[in-house]
């Protein structure tokens, strides 16, 4: 599903991601955790061009992200992104948010764009907000409702760049939540987190970053267990 | 204070129709200049957002040549200089005033969009590209809808300046209000009675302006709250 081969990034003179290498399978949920400033957010934002790669390459269902020649705008309506800050806009109702892209691009007519955004925010359990302007409603609730904007497109792989980050912790799990259930789904997820609770048990895999490299990757189980690069237990040891 | 008492008001009187058309070429003068300042405002503050230097750089040395000179010498040289070259001979001095009306404030346009546009969170575009949007559909669906509420105000402060400056091109002989006290001023040899009319004319234009501007930016100046913006203007 995503490919990413010797991925480097580097702004300016800072070398930032020196050399990523990964594959992540159709169904699989990746959780990639590290330090501050050890290159997640680049690493998940070169997936989808939102950052422009220095060298090396990404795949996405074979297509190359940074191939001149590949439209990206038709690989990122297959690739959904929910951002820290959720990103909403706030000048759109929450269903706008929600049925504005597909109506867009897909040139979905309004009536069938709303029942699938009706449908979507069943599922993020807001369907009762639809009305709602963004700045309404709390903290998790508007990144369930970035959740659906983004399903809305009918992703093939969803990105989430620390979701739960810049939300009070009462509001944390609910998020968490309509993800555990995205990821029973059967969704192809990439998460950046700090939330160990859910990497250890939603991920399939776990990638651990440092420095601009992914040092160790494995189970869960096992990176939690027994980490064996001195990085990773130095990391681990503080966070848990 | 006796002079005021001597004032001759009834010369004004006699030049009325010289005052009212004043009033109305003033008007024309305004609202065209403002009208195509903006619209080439547009696409100049959008050029100055660009990452593209061959449209960043003619964008930036245009806004910075029209802002860093005086308007005055601006007139002179468009009317003077500029179009003669361009089409051989004048265009007349309507045309001269218009035109450097619209370029002048297309320059101090260019930057209330370039702002306004820059204001909106980065987030913003992010978001709208990573659903698939191309450039052109995160500008117009999600920056500009938001910029534009930012940008209102500072508009508005432009068209009151705007109709204030429209009265530096009676140097070329637009017949405009100044223009019009210029004349009876000549004519008479007395100041007092045309200048005071020609400010006072401008004091009422720039008053029923302020209050469009106000109403305008009721109208647009709002929250995205619908609950919230029933009763009008909002407190952020
Ligand atoms: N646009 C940018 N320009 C310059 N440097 C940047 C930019 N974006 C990120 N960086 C730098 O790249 C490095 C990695 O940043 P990144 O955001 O990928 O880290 P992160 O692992 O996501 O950290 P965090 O956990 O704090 O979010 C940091 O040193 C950061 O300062
Ligand atoms: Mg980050």
């Amino acid at each position: 599903m995503i490919k990413v081969e010797n991925l480097h990034k580097t702004f300016g003179k800072l070398e930032v991601l020196k050399g990523i290498n990964c594959e992540v399978t159709e169904k699989e949920v990746v959780c990639v955790i590290g330090p501050s400033g050890s290159g997640k957010s680049t690493f998940l934002r070169c997936i989808n061009l939102l950052e422009e790669i220095t060298d090396g390459a990404v795949y996405i269902g074979g297509a190359q992200v940074n191939d001149p020649k590949t439209n990206i705008n038709d690989i990122r309506t297959e690739v959904g992104m929910v951002f820290q800050q959720f990103n909403l806009f706030p000048h759109m109702s929450v269903i706008d948010n929600v049925t504005m892209a597909p109506m867009l691009i897909r040139k979905m007519d309004k009536k069938s764009a709303e029942e699938l955004a009706l449908e979507l925010l069943d599922k993020v359990g807001l369907r009762e907000k639809a009305d709602n302007f963004p700045q309404q409603l709390s903290g998790g609730q508007q990144q369930r409702v970035a959740i659906a904007r983004a399903l809305a497109m009918k992703p093939k792989v969803m990105l989430f760049d620390e979701p739960t980050s810049a939300l009070d912790p009462e509001m944390v799990q609910e998020v968490l939540d309509v993800m555990k259930a995205l990821a029973k789904e059967g969704m192809t997820m990439v998460v950046v987190t700090h939330e160990m609770g859910f990497a250890r048990e939603v991920a399939d895999r776990v990638i651990f970053m440092d420095g601009g490299y992914i040092v160790e990757e494995g189970l869960p189980s096992e990176i939690f267990a027994n980490p064996k690069n001195d990085r990773t237990k130095a990391f681990l040891g503080k966070i848990l | 204070m006796d002079f005021l008492f001597n004032l001759r008001w009834d010369i004004i009187w006699n030049y009325r129709e010289l005052f009212l058309q004043g009033i109305w070429i003033t008007i024309v003068l305004t609202v065209s200049g403002y009208i195509g300042g903006i619209i080439l405002g547009v696409f100049l503050g959008l050029g100055k957002t660009s990452k593209k230097k061959w449209i960043y750089w003619p964008c930036k040395i245009y806004v910075d040549l029209f802002r860093g000179t005086p308007l005055l010498v601006q007139i002179l040289i468009i009317h003077l200089a500029l179009i003669p070259t361009i089409f051989g001979h004048s265009l007349g001095v309507m045309f001269s005033g218009i035109a450097a009306l619209v370029l002048n404030s297309a320059a101090y346009n260019a930057e209330i969009f370039r702002a306004g546009i820059e204001s909106i969170d980065k987030g913003q575009t992010e978001a709208a590209r990573s659903l698939g949007l191309t450039q052109g559909q995160a500008m117009r669906k999600v920056i500009l809808p938001q910029a534009f509420r930012r940008m209102v105000p500072p508009l508005g402060n432009e068209f009151i300046a705007l109709l204030k400056d429209s009265s530096l091109v009676m140097v070329i002989a637009v017949n405009d209000i100044l223009y019009a006290a210029k004349v009876v001023a000549g004519a008479y040899q007395k100041f007092w009675e045309p200048y005071l009319t020609a400010a006072l004319l401008y004091l009422i234009l720039t008053f029923v302006v302020t209050k469009i501007v106000a109403y305008v930016e009721r109208r647009f100046s709002i929250d995205y709250n619908p609950r919230k913006n029933k009763g009008g203007r909002v407190a952020r």
